[in-house]
C-alpha cells in the first residue's frame, strides 16, 4: 500500500491523496465542510476520478476527508506546532 | 464557487496512511465497490481503537461470510474469517479459552441476524465481554443482492423481484431485547460519532452492539434506484435523526421517513465472567 | 485439598464419564457442547469437573455453535473438545470442515444411537461411520477412533487430544450408546502425557502461518501471542491470506490429506485375537467387537479357527492390514451396527479375494453372540 502520495501544504499541515487506491466515490468531496477538495478531471490507474486539492487556505485539519474515506486514500497530517482546528 | 488557480501537490515517496499500522498493507486496495461503506466502518474501527490505545497484540477480531466479513482480512491482528453465521460463537470460544483478549466480530445483518441470528441473541443473554458491530446494508452482497431480514418492505432485490413483502428486523431492537448491555446505532456518514461510538462499544464490558448503516451502490443502492454510495449518504443526511435514549422499538428503519441514530442501551450488569468467576469462588475447593 | 486434575486410581464409571475424565486428563480445559440423549453425560461431568481445574464449560444454544466455539476455543490457546450424537453430529459438519480448513487441533466425540433422523435416541447404533469420513462437504482425511470399554475411552480420549495436537487435525471418537453407558473398571494412571502444542519457532515479523514444516504440518500460534494471524476456511496460501487460484487449492486440500496419510501408520490402531491360526475373521469396532469375542470363543468350540480384527482406529481406514489380512484367512465376517458402512472399506482393502460376509442390525440393540456365530458358520461354509 506505501507508494506515492500527492501532498497538498495547507495552512496547518497537509491534505495527502493516494491517488492509486481511491475508487472515486467522492464522499470526501462531497462532505469536506470547506469544500478544499474537487473531483480530478484525470483517471487514475483504476479509471476513477481521484479527488484533489483546489483551496487549500480553506482547510481547518477537521480530519473528516479521512474518516469518510471507504478506501484509505486520503489523509491529512497536521504540521508540527500548529493545532487542528 | 469559482475555481482558483489549482494548488500544485509535490510527490511524497513511502507517504504511510496513520492507520497503515494496523492493515495488512499487501493486501490494499481491499475488494469492496466504488461507493461501499465497508471501508469506512474499518477505517472507523481502527482510528477507534488507535485512540483506546489498546495493544493490539491483545485485539481478536472475528468475522462470519460475506462482504462485510472480509473486514478482518484486512487487519494486521489476530483476525479469524470463519463460516456463515458463525462469528460469534468462534469469538465466544476464543474469549473463554484466553478472558485476557479484546474480542470484536465485525460481520454482516445477514450473517449476524438470518443464519447466525440464533448465536447473536444467545451471546446477547449471556452477557459475553465481547462486542459486535453488524454493517447493515439491506440485502446479501456478495451473492448477488438477495433479500434478507432487514430487507425493508417493498424493497428490490434479486429475491424480491416484485418488492418485498417480508417484516423486516429493527436490529438495535432485537439485541436490546437479547440483553445486550450497549446498543448503538450509527451510519457510515456519522464520522467522529460512529468513531466515539465504537470506542464505547469497545470500552464497555459486556455484550456490546453496533449497527452500521452502510451503503451498497451496486447491488441495493441499484436496484431501489437510491443511485450511487454518494446518493445513499445523502440519504442518512437527510433523515437520520439522532436521539440517544431513545426506546429501541421505535427505531424502525422505513424507507423515505426519519430512522433514528445514536445510543439506545448503556447499562452495566454482570458479564458472564463475572458471573462464572463469582461461581467458582462460592464454589471454593469443593467438589 | 484442590481438586485433581488427574484422577489416579481405580474407578467404576461409565464410557461417557471416562472420555470427560480422558479429555481432563489429557489437559483439556475448554468444552462446549449441546445437550443429546446419549452424550449428556459427558457435558454433565465436565460441567462439573471443568470449573474445578481452570478450565471452561460452557452450554452452547446448538451444536453448530458447540462446534464453533471449539474452534474459537482451540485459538484462544486450549485443547478443546465438544461431544455430541448422530443429530449434533450432523449439525457439527459445517464448522468440523471449518476445523479441517484452518487446521485446528481438536476432539469430537459421537456417542452414536439409532438413526437416521431422532431414531432410537436412547438406543445404540453405529450408522454415522461414513459421516464421520465424510460428513463435511469437501475432500479431505480425518482421524476417528472408536473405543470398545469404558477403559479405552478413556484411553483413547487421551491419545486423541494428542494427535489432534501432532497433526492439526479434528479427530473423532466415534464410540457407541452402549459403551457410553456401560460401567466397567476404568483404571486412570497417576502421570498422563499432556501433548504440546506445534509453536512457532521464529519470530513474528518471519512467521507464516500455514508454511508447513517437513512433516506438512505447521506451527500453530493463538491469538493473543503476538503473531496477528489471518485465519480463513477461504483456500489461503501460506500467509494464511485468501489465493483463490485452483493451483493454491490444489496444493492446499492435497497438503490436509497428505498429512495424515503420510503418517497413518502412527495413527492406525487395531486389536488382534487369534489371528495366528485363523481361517475365519471377524472384523468389527466399538461394542460390536465386545459381543463377537462371545461368538469366538463358541465358534472354536464348533471346529471353526475364527479370530478376529478390532478395529481401534476407523480412519484412516487400516487398509494394509485388512489386505494382509485377506491373504491368510478363508473368508472375513463384518459385524456392524449399520446395514454395512466399514464392510465397504473391508471389501475395497480385500478386493474381493475371500468371501465376505456381513453381520448387520440398523441399531435399537447391539448384536448377540449367535448372530454372530451364524456370520462366521455361513462364510465358514463358503470356503
Amino acid at each position: 500500500m506505501t507508494r506515492e502520495a500527492k501532498r497538498w501544504k495547507v495552512p496547518k499541515g497537509h491534505v495527502y491523496v493516494l491517488d492509486d487506491i481511491c475508487k472515486g466515490c467522492g464522499f470526501c468531496i462531497e462532505y469536506c465542510p470547506r469544500k478544499v477538495l474537487i473531483r480530478a478531471e484525470r483517471f487514475n490507474a483504476k479509471g476513477y476520478h481521484p479527488p484533489e486539492v483546489v483551496d487549500a487556505n480553506a482547510c481547518v485539519m477537521c480530519g473528516f476527508c479521512e474518516l469518510v474515506c471507504p478506501d484509505f486514500a486520503i489523509w491529512t497530517e497536521k504540521e508540527e506546532g500548529k493545532d487542528a482546528a | 464557487m469559482q475555481v482558483k488557480t489549482k494548488p500544485v501537490p509535490e510527490i511524497v515517496p513511502g507517504a504511510k496512511h496513520p492507520m497503515e499500522k494496523y492493515l495488512r498493507t499487501d493486501r490494499i486496495p481491499h475488494i469492496w465497490c466504488s461507493g461501499c461503506g465497508l471501508g469506512i466502518v474499518l477505517g472507523n474501527f481502527l482510528y477507534a481503537l488507535d485512540e483506546l490505545g489498546w495493544d493490539p497484540d491483545s485485539v481478536a477480531v472475528v468475522a462470519g461470510i460475506g462482504c462485510t466479513a472480509r473486514i478482518p482480512g484486512y487487519l494486521r491482528l489476530d483476525t479469524y474469517h470463519t463460516t456463515h453465521g458463525r462469528p460469534i460463537p468462534v469469538a465466544t470460544g476464543l474469549k473463554l479459552a484466553n478472558p485476557k483478549l479484546h474480542v470484536v466480530v465485525i460481520s454482516g445483518d445477514g450473517d449476524l441476524f438470518a443464519i447466525g441470528g440464533n448465536h447473536l441473541i444467545h451471546a446477547a443473554r449471556r452477557n459475553l465481554d465481547m462486542t459486535v458491530v453488524c454493517v447493515n446494508n439491506f440485502n446479501y452482497g456478495m451473492t448477488g443482492g438477495q433479500g434478507g431480514p432487514t430487507t425493508p418492505l417493498e424493497g428490490r432485490t434479486t429475491t424480491t423481484p416484485f418488492g418485498n413483502f417480508e417484516h423486516a428486523f429493527n436490529l438495535v431492537h432485537l439485541a436490546a431485547s437479547a440483553g445486550a448491555s450497549y446498543v448503538a446505532r450509527w451510519t457510515t456518514l456519522d464520522g467522529r460519532r460512529l468513531q466515539k461510538g465504537l470506542m464505547d462499544a469497545l470500552s464497555h464490558k459486556g455484550f456490546t452492539f453496533v449497527e452500521v448503516i452502510s451503503p451498497c451502490p451496486t447491488n441495493y443502492g441499484r436496484r431501489n434506484k437510491i443511485g450511487e454510495g454518494l446518493d445513499e449518504l445523502r440519504y442518512y443526511a437527510d433523515h437520520s435523526v439522532i436521539h440517544h435514549g431513545a426506546n429501541p422499538q421505535e427505531a424502525e428503519i422505513i424507507p423515505g421517513k426519519p430512522f433514528l441514530v445514536g445510543t439506545f442501551v448503556d447499562v452495566d450488569k454482570p458479564t458472564y465472567h463475572e458471573m462464572y468467576a463469582a461461581k467458582v469462588a462460592e464454589m471454593g475447593g469443593k467438589k | 485439598m484442590p481438586p485433581k486434575a488427574t484422577l489416579a486410581g481405580v474407578h467404576f464409571m461409565n464410557g461417557d464419564e471416562a472420555i470427560a475424565e480422558g479429555a481432563i486428563a489429557a489437559g483439556c480445559r475448554f468444552f462446549a457442547a449441546y445437550p443429546i440423549t446419549p452424550q449428556s453425560e459427558i457435558a454433565e461431568r465436565l460441567a462439573w469437573r471443568l470449573p474445578q481445574v481452570g478450565g471452561a464449560f460452557i452450554q452452547m444454544e446448538d451444536e453448530i455453535a458447540a462446534m464453533a466455539a471449539v474452534v474459537g476455543g482451540a485459538w484462544g490457546g486450549q485443547k478443546a473438545m465438544t461431544a455430541t450424537s448422530g443429530p449434533g453430529f450432523s449439525l457439527m459438519m459445517e464448522n468440523l470442515g471449518l476445523a479441517i480448513m484452518t487446521e485446528t487441533p481438536c476432539v469430537v466425540a459421537n456417542v452414536q444411537r439409532a438413526a437416521p433422523s431422532t431414531g432410537l435416541p436412547t438406543a445404540v447404533g453405529q450408522g454415522d461411520m461414513m459421516q464421520a469420513r465424510w460428513g463435511s462437504h469437501g475432500h479431505y482425511e480425518i482421524i476417528a477412533l472408536v473405543p470398545s470399554s469404558p477403559q479405552e475411552a478413556f484411553d483413547l480420549t487421551v491419545k486423541a487430544c494428542a494427535l489432534s495436537e501432532r497433526f492439526r487435525v479434528p479427530v473423532l471418537i466415534m464410540t457407541d450408546e452402549v459403551v457410553g453407558h456401560m460401567y466397567e473398571r476404568v483404571e486412570i494412571p497417576a502421570e498422563v502425557p499432556v501433548a504440546p502444542r506445534r509453536r512457532p519457532n521464529v519470530p513474528p515479523s518471519e512467521f507464516l502461518p500455514f508454511k508447513p514444516d517437513a512433516d506438512l504440518v505447521p506451527p500453530m500460534a493463538c491469538a493473543g501471542e503476538g503473531y496477528r494471524v489471518h485465519v480463513t476456511g477461504l483456500t489461503h496460501d501460506e500467509r494464511g491470506y485468501p489465493d483463490m487460484s485452483d493451483v493454491a487449492h490444489d496444493r492446499l486440500v492435497r497438503r490436509l490429506a497428505e498429512k495424515i496419510l503420510r503418517y497413518r501408520s502412527e495413527m492406525t490402531f487395531y486389536e488382534e485375537i487369534g489371528l495366528q491360526d485363523a481361517e475365519i475373521a471377524v472384523v468389527s469396532y466399538g461394542i460390536s467387537a465386545r459381543v463377537a469375542y462371545g461368538a469366538l470363543a463358541q465358534a472354536r468350540r464348533k471346529g471353526i479357527r475364527a479370530g478376529m480384527l478390532r478395529l481401534i482406529t476407523a480412519w484412516p481406514f487400516p487398509d494394509e492390514r485388512v489386505r494382509l489380512l485377506a491373504q491368510k484367512v478363508k473368508g472375513i465376517v463384518v459385524v456392524e451396527l449399520n446395514l454395512g458402512q466399514m464392510s465397504r472399506e473391508v471389501e475395497r482393502a480385500t478386493q474381493g479375494r475371500v468371501p465376505l460376509s456381513g453381520v448387520f442390525h440398523s441399531g435399537g440393540r447391539i448384536h448377540t453372540p449367535e448372530e454372530v456365530l451364524a456370520g462366521i458358520e455361513e462364510v465358514a461354509r463358503c470356503r
